[in-house]
C-alpha cells in the first residue's frame, strides 16, 4: 500500500465514494459486519455529543470547545484498531480515540469545564492529556516510541496533530527524531483545511502534508480522512508497518471541519457557504451510512430511534460533570512535586489564613 | 568534577536500566566536555548516544520516555542553546503531573553546563537559573564542588520531578577533590554552609562559591567574618537555612552570575527581609552581573563577579 500510495505520486487513497460505493475493493479490509456496525455507532455517538457541547457552550454552562465535527471517522477507525496497551498522544479534536482508550464524556467535560481531573482518566491507560501548544506533543510520541522500542514492546504510539501543526518546529523534530530511531509511532496529520482561519495552502509550499515524510525517510501516505474503510486499512498498514519495525508512519487524513475551531470562532470570515456544501456531500457519517444502508445493516428507522437514547447519555455525564463540585484549594498545590516543597507548603496556608480571614470579613 | 558527573552516570547506568543518556554529541564523542565519555562504550548505544541537533527535540522526547516509565538524562551542551526546548520544558516536563492530577510524572534530569570564565563565544556562558526558578513544577540544582555533582546528580535522576542540572563549567576541572566511591546522595532543596561567621552572610552557589571563598580570605584579613552558604538548590531555596543565619549575623549579600533586575539576589534578599527584618542592620546587597548580555571573551572580566567585586560589597555592607 505505501509503495502504490507513494505521497510522491500525490495520490489519495480512498475505498468508498461520496455515495457509500466501494471503488477500491482490492483495499478493502476485513472488518466484520458487527465491528462496522459499531464502528459506525461510536462515530454517531461522538457527534451527537459533538453538537451537544456546542449547545451546552451556547448555554454557557461549559468554556471554550472544539468541535470534532466533520472528522471523526479518522478518530473512529483509530479507535477501532488501538489496543489497550497502546498508547494515544492527542492534540485536542480526537474525541472519538480518546472515548476507545476509556476516556469519558464526563472526563472531557470536566476538561472543558475547567477542572484538571478531567485529565485524570481513570479508565484510559496510557492516554496523555490534551495538549493545546500545538505539534508540542509529537515529540513526547516520539521518546514513548522508544520507550517501546528499548523494552522490546508490542505496541504503537497514535499521534495526531492537525494541518498548521505541520508547520511548528516540534513537527519536523519528532518526526525526525522518529525516523532516525525507527519507532512505532503513528503520526497522524488531520488536514481539515483549516489552523483556525489560515489555509492550509497558506501552512506550506508542499505539494501535500503527507509528501514530507520522503524528506524524513519514513513511510507516508495521504488518505482521504472522510473515508472511515480508507482510514482503518491505512491505520491498520501503518500498526503492522511499525510493529514490523518498519515504523514510524506518517498519515495525512484529508479532512474537513464542518463546525467551527472552536465556540469562540466565526468561520463565516474565512470561507463560503459554497465551498461547506462541497464538503458536505463527503461527510464521513454519510458515506458510511450509505454503505450500511446499501448493505442493509442500518437503517434511518434505527438512527432516529437510537439518536435520542445517545443524547440521553451525553446529558447524564454532563449532568454528573455539571455537578462534579467546587475545586478544593488543595489541588492548586499538591500535583506540581511529587513531594510539596516547603516554600509551597507554606504559600497554602497563607492562603488559608487569608481565607479564614476573608470569612470573618465577609457578610 | 566531570569525573564525579560521569561517576554518577555510570553508577545510575549500572544500577537502573530505565535510565539512559542521550544529546548532542554525548555518545561517540563522549561530549564536549568529555562529561559522558567511555559511557556508550560501557554501555552500549541504546543507552548513551548522541540524539540529533534539536534541543527541543532532546526534552520532548525525554518527556516522552519519561512518561513511559524511563528515566532520561539528557544534555543540553551549553546553557544558552536551551532556549529552543523552553516551550517542552516550561509547557509539558513542569506541567504532565499537574495536569494529569497525578496520574503522570516526567523523571528527568536535564544537565546543563551554565556559567561564564571561560573565554567562549557568544551562547556559552550564561547563566539563567532565576528563569526555570520562577516556573512552577521545576527544579533546580547547582553543585559547586566535585563530591556535591556526584551526590546531587544520583539524587536527581532518582527524583521523579523534572531536574535543572546546572554544571558550572568553569570549575569542570577546576576544582580537585577526593570524591567518594560508590553511591551516595545529597538531598535536593537543602544548603549547605560552608563557613560559620558572624558578620556577614553571603549566599552563592556553582563557580561563584569559590570567588566567594577567596574574597572571605580578605575579609578575615580586615578582620571581618563571614558565613557562607552553598545554595545547591535554587528551588526548592531553602529558607530557613538563609534566615537563620541572617538572624545571626545581621547582614546578607548574594553572588550570582546572572543580571541582576528579577535575579536570584532579589529572591533571597527579601527572604532576607521576610524572615529576619528585625535583624537586618543594612540594607541586603547583590553582587550580581549588569543588566546586560554577558560580554565576549575580552569584555568578560568586567561582566564577571572576582573576589575584588566580592569584597567591595563586604567591606560596605559591614561598615554600612
Amino acid at each position: 500500500m505505501f509503495n502504490e500510495y507513494n505521497p510522491i505520486d500525490n495520490k489519495v487513497f480512498q475505498i468508498i465514494d461520496d455515495k457509500g460505493k466501494v471503488i477500491n475493493k482490492a483495499m478493502m479490509p476485513a472488518v466484520s459486519d458487527e465491528k462496522l456496525l459499531k464502528a459506525y455507532k461510536d462515530m454517531l455517538f461522538a457527534r451527537t455529543a459533538d453538537l451537544q457541547i456546542v449547545s451546552y457552550q451556547r448555554q454557557g454552562r461549559i468554556y471554550t470547545y472544539p468541535p470534532n465535527y466533520g472528522q471523526e471517522a479518522i478518530s473512529g477507525a483509530v479507535g477501532a484498531i488501538i489496543g489497550d496497551n497502546d498508547w494515544l498522544v492527542p492534540a485536542f479534536r480526537e474525541m472519538g480515540a480518546m472515548l476507545a482508550k476509556g476516556v469519558t464524556l464526563k472526563e472531557l467535560f470536566l476538561y472543558f469545564m475547567g477542572y484538571e481531573d478531567g485529565s485524570k482518566f481513570q479508565n484510559a491507560k496510557k492516554t496523555l492529556p490534551i495538549s493545546v501548544p500545538i505539534a508540542s506533543q509529537l515529540l513526547h510520541a516520539a521518546g514513548i516510541g522508544y520507550e517501546i522500542k528499548y523494552n522490546k514492546k508490542d505496541e504503537v504510539v497514535f499521534a495526531f496533530v492537525g494541518d498548521g501543526g505541520t508547520s511548528e518546529g516540534d513537527f519536523h523534530e519528532a518526526v525526525n527524531f522518529a525516523g532516525v530511531w525507527k519507532v512505532p509511532v503513528v503520526f497522524i496529520i488531520q488536514n481539515n483545511q483549516y489552523g483556525i482561519s489560515t489555509p492550509t495552502r497558506m501552512q506550506t509550499a508542499s505539494e501535500s502534508l503527507a509528501i514530507k515524510a520522503v524528506a524524513y525517510g519514513v513511510k507516508g501516505i495521504k488518505v482521504d480522512g472522510n473515508d472511515y474503510f480508507a482510514m482503518y486499512k491505512a491505520v491498520e498498514e501503518s500498526v503492522k508497518a511499525c510493529k514490523n519495525g518498519e515504523g514510524p508512519v506518517l498519515i495525512e487524513a484529508v479532512t474537513y471541519r464542518k463546525g467551527a475551531h472552536t465556540t469562540s470562532d466565526d468561520p463565516t470570515k474565512y470561507r463560503t457557504k459554497e465551498e461547506e456544501q462541497q464538503w458536505e456531500s463527503k461527510d464521513p457519517l454519510r458515506r458510511l451510512k450509505l454503505y450500511l444502508e446499501a448493505k442493509k445493516l442500518w437503517s434511518e428507522k434505527e438512527e432516529e430511534k437510537i439518536i435520542p437514547q445517545y443524547k440521553e447519555e451525553v446529558d447524564r455525564q454532563f449532568i454528573e460533570a455539571e455537578n462534579y463540585g467546587p475545586y478544593p484549594k488543595e489541588d492548586v498545590f499538591k500535583y506540581l512535586y511529587a513531594e510539596m516543597p516547603d516554600d509551597l507548603k507554606e504559600q497554602e496556608k497563607e492562603y488559608e489564613r487569608f481565607l479564614q480571614w476573608k470569612a470573618s470579613k465577609v457578610k | 568534577m566531570v569525573n564525579a558527573i560521569n561517576d554518577a552516570l555510570d553508577i545510575k547506568l549500572a544500577e537502573d536500566k530505565s535510565v539512559i543518556v542521550y544529546g548532542e554529541d554525548v555518545g561517540v564523542e563522549g561530549g564536549v566536555f568529555r562529561v559522558t565519555e567511555g559511557l556508550q562504550q560501557k554501555y552500549g548505544v541504546e543507552r548513551v548516544f548522541d540524539s540529533p541537533l534539536a534541543e527541543s527535540g532532546i526534552v520532548g522526547t525525554a518527556i516522552g520516555m519519561a512518561v513511559a516509565g524511563m528515566r532520561p538524562v539528557v544534555e543540553m551542551q551549553f546553557c544558552g542553546f536551551v532556549y529552543p526546548a523552553f516551550n517542552q520544558i516550561i509547557s509539558h516536563a513542569a506541567r504532565m503531573r499537574n495536569r494529569s492530577r497525578g496520574q503522570l510524572e516526567t523523571p528527568m534530569v536535564i544537565r546543563m553546563p551554565y556559567g561564564g570564565g571561560i573565554n567562549a563565544l557568544e551562547h556559552h556562558s550564561e547563566s539563567m537559573e532565576a528563569i526555570f526558578g520562577h516556573i512552577p513544577g521545576l527544579k533546580v540544582v547547582a553543585p559547586s564542588t566535585p563530591h556535591d555533582a556526584k551526590g546531587m546528580l544520583i539524587s536527581a535522576i532518582e527524583s521523579n520531578d523534572t531536574i535543572l542540572f546546572m554544571e558550572p563549567k568553569r570549575i569542570y576541572r577546576a576544582i580537585k577533590q577526593e570524591v567518594a566511591d560508590g553511591k551516595f546522595t545529597i538531598p535536593l532543596g537543602k544548603a549547605n554552609v560552608l563557613a560559620q561567621g558572624k558578620d556577614v552572610t553571603i549566599v552563592s552557589f556553582g563557580a561563584m562559591i569559590r570567588e566567594v571563598q577567596k574574597a572571605m580570605v580578605m575579609a578575615k584579613e580586615a578582620g571581618i567574618s563571614v558565613e557562607l552558604i552553598d545554595l545547591r538548590s535554587i528551588y526548592p531555596i531553602d529558607r530557613e537555612t538563609i534566615a537563620k543565619s541572617v538572624r545571626k549575623t545581621g547582614r546578607i549579600i548574594t553572588v550570582t552570575e546572572g543580571p541582576k533586575s528579577f535575579g536570584l539576589g532579589a529572591e533571597i534578599s527579601q527572604i532576607a527581609i521576610e524572615e529576619a527584618f528585625l535583624h537586618l542592620e543594612a540594607p541586603p546587597a547583590r553582587v550580581s552581573g549588569f543588566d546586560v548580555i554577558v560580554p565576549l571573551p575580552k569584555g568578560e572580566h568586567h561582566y564577571m563577579q572576582d573576589p575584588y567585586k566580592i569584597f567591595y560589597e563586604i567591606e560596605k555592607i559591614v561598615k554600612y
